[in-house]
């Protein structure tokens, strides 16, 4: 005969903190005594409605106010990684929070470096996603991907390499983009986590800009222009350090000193 | 991983934790930044090794308990709590609310067990250590918490929630 059940059994009964067998004594227990096996089972529920009220707020994007609270860090690592960003975080990001869940935040829309942030993250959530088709050309063959994009963007691309923050070329694609065609790069980590380079070839300033973040929804993106050039840099599943750290390689190669 | 990037990595569940602790999402988000912004001058106390999250939790607890110590506006213990304005829309709206007034209406030491071991499913010793009490303390609140919230449901007649209409 095993030891009598205690209030404490029938608590981590509750939260599946018993070993197995102890758990199937308490079972055996409450079957006979249906009154705390009634109790039990709305302990339960309680636990379980909880977990769904509460769990969505774990998807919901963290308020930018929240990430710099650890700013200082933050600022001291960019410095480290390049003297020359500059973090500029777009306001639409900020006006965004309020808004919650699957609603996509308006990033502010006011100029053609932000507009093409917000397309090249609706292509990053359109298409990496994707199992079977997730490039038209695969990294097998780069050296005829990047050809063609470059053909068709009208100037010579290049698909950066960023093996040294763990991403990997998976392909790419050609893409409409807003006034034309538009080149698009998707990476994958070992993990399957994967970063797209939207690549655009007529932004038609003769100016650069440092970095600027935007967020769309829960795709994050890093974007900048150098002269004609614009590039975005997007992930949905990685912090924004992260990719701000796959950003940096990316620029680096595209737009060396 | 530096603690600083998992730090960051923790805020959601710092967030869901501040949500059903003090209820609206504004003022949990203050407690997230005071927490963060503490745990950021507080990191070299961290240990290394040892259990960040717990960690990071009793820096939150603390932080609350100062909180709330300062207002007294947080602790709502009556039926004034202001409505809810943000909450998605679900058929059993009002079973949540409910669910949120039931929570926000219990002694806090005892929400915060509860909470603990139902979102974080922390262990029970782990929220010993992270409430700093003894692990007898903590099944006694859980076991009260449970039992109130349980009184406090029952209370609502199920009939109520046929009559919703959406």
């Amino acid at each position: 005969m095993s030891d009598p059940v205690t209030e404490l059994d029938l608590q981590a009964y509750v939260d599946g903190n018993l070993p197995q067998e102890r758990r199937a004594a308490v079972a055996a227990w409450l079957a006979a005594h249906p009154e705390d096996a009634e109790r039990i089972e709305s302990y339960r529920r309680i636990a379980e409605e909880l977990r769904s009220t509460y769990d969505p707020v774990l998807k919901e994007p963290v308020p930018d106010r929240l990430q710099d609270a650890l700013r200082p860090l933050r600022m001291r690592r960019l410095a480290g990684v390049a003297g020359w960003v500059v973090l500029a975080l777009a306001l639409g990001a900020v006006a965004g929070w309020q808004l919650r869940g699957l609603q996509v935040s308006p990033v502010v829309a006011n100029d053609t470096a932000s507009v093409m942030a917000r397309r090249a993250a609706v292509a990053h959530a359109t298409y990496s996603p994707e199992v079977r088709h997730p490039v038209e050309v695969g990294a097998d063959q780069e050296a005829h991907l990047v050809a063609w994009l470059s053909k068709r963007l009208g100037t010579q691309l290049r698909a950066p390499k960023l093996e040294t923050v763990g991403y990997s070329l998976v392909g790419g694609r050609l893409l409409p983009g807003e006034n034309g065609p538009v080149a698009h790069f998707m990476y994958q980590c070992n993990r399957g986590t994967r970063v797209t380079l939207y690549v655009r070839s007529d932004m038609g300033s003769n100016r650069s800009t440092a970095f600027r973040y935007a967020r769309e929804g829960n795709v994050g993106v890093f974007y900048w222009v150098d002269g004609k050039s614009g590039y975005a840099l997007s992930s949905a599943d990685i912090s924004k350090d992260d990719l701000l750290n796959v950003a940096n390689a990316a620029y680096q190669q595209l737009n060396p000193p | 991983m530096t603690e600083a990037q998992r730090l960051v990595d923790l805020i959601p569940r710092l967030r869901r934790y501040a949500r059903a602790l003090v209820g609206d999402r504004a003022t949990a988000d203050d407690l997230v930044q005071d927490t963060l912004e503490r745990a950021w001058t507080k990191l070299h106390l961290y240990r290394r090794g040892t259990d960040l999250r717990a960690w990071l939790f009793t820096v939150m607890h603390n932080v609350h308990v100062n909180r709330v110590r300062a207002s007294r506006l947080t602790d709502a213990l009556d039926d004034d709590m202001p409505e809810l304005a943000q909450r998605a829309a679900q058929g059993d709206a009002l079973l949540v609310r409910d669910l949120e007034r039931g929570i926000a209406r219990l002694p806090a030491e005892q929400r915060a067990v509860l909470l603990l071991v139902t979102l974080e499913e922390m262990s029970y010793d782990e929220v010993a250590r992270t409430l700093g009490i003894p692990i007898g303390t903590v099944m006694s609140r859980l076991s009260r918490a449970r039992d109130k919230l349980r009184s406090m449901m029952l209370g609502q007649p199920a009939v109520a929630k046929l009559k919703v209409v959406k």
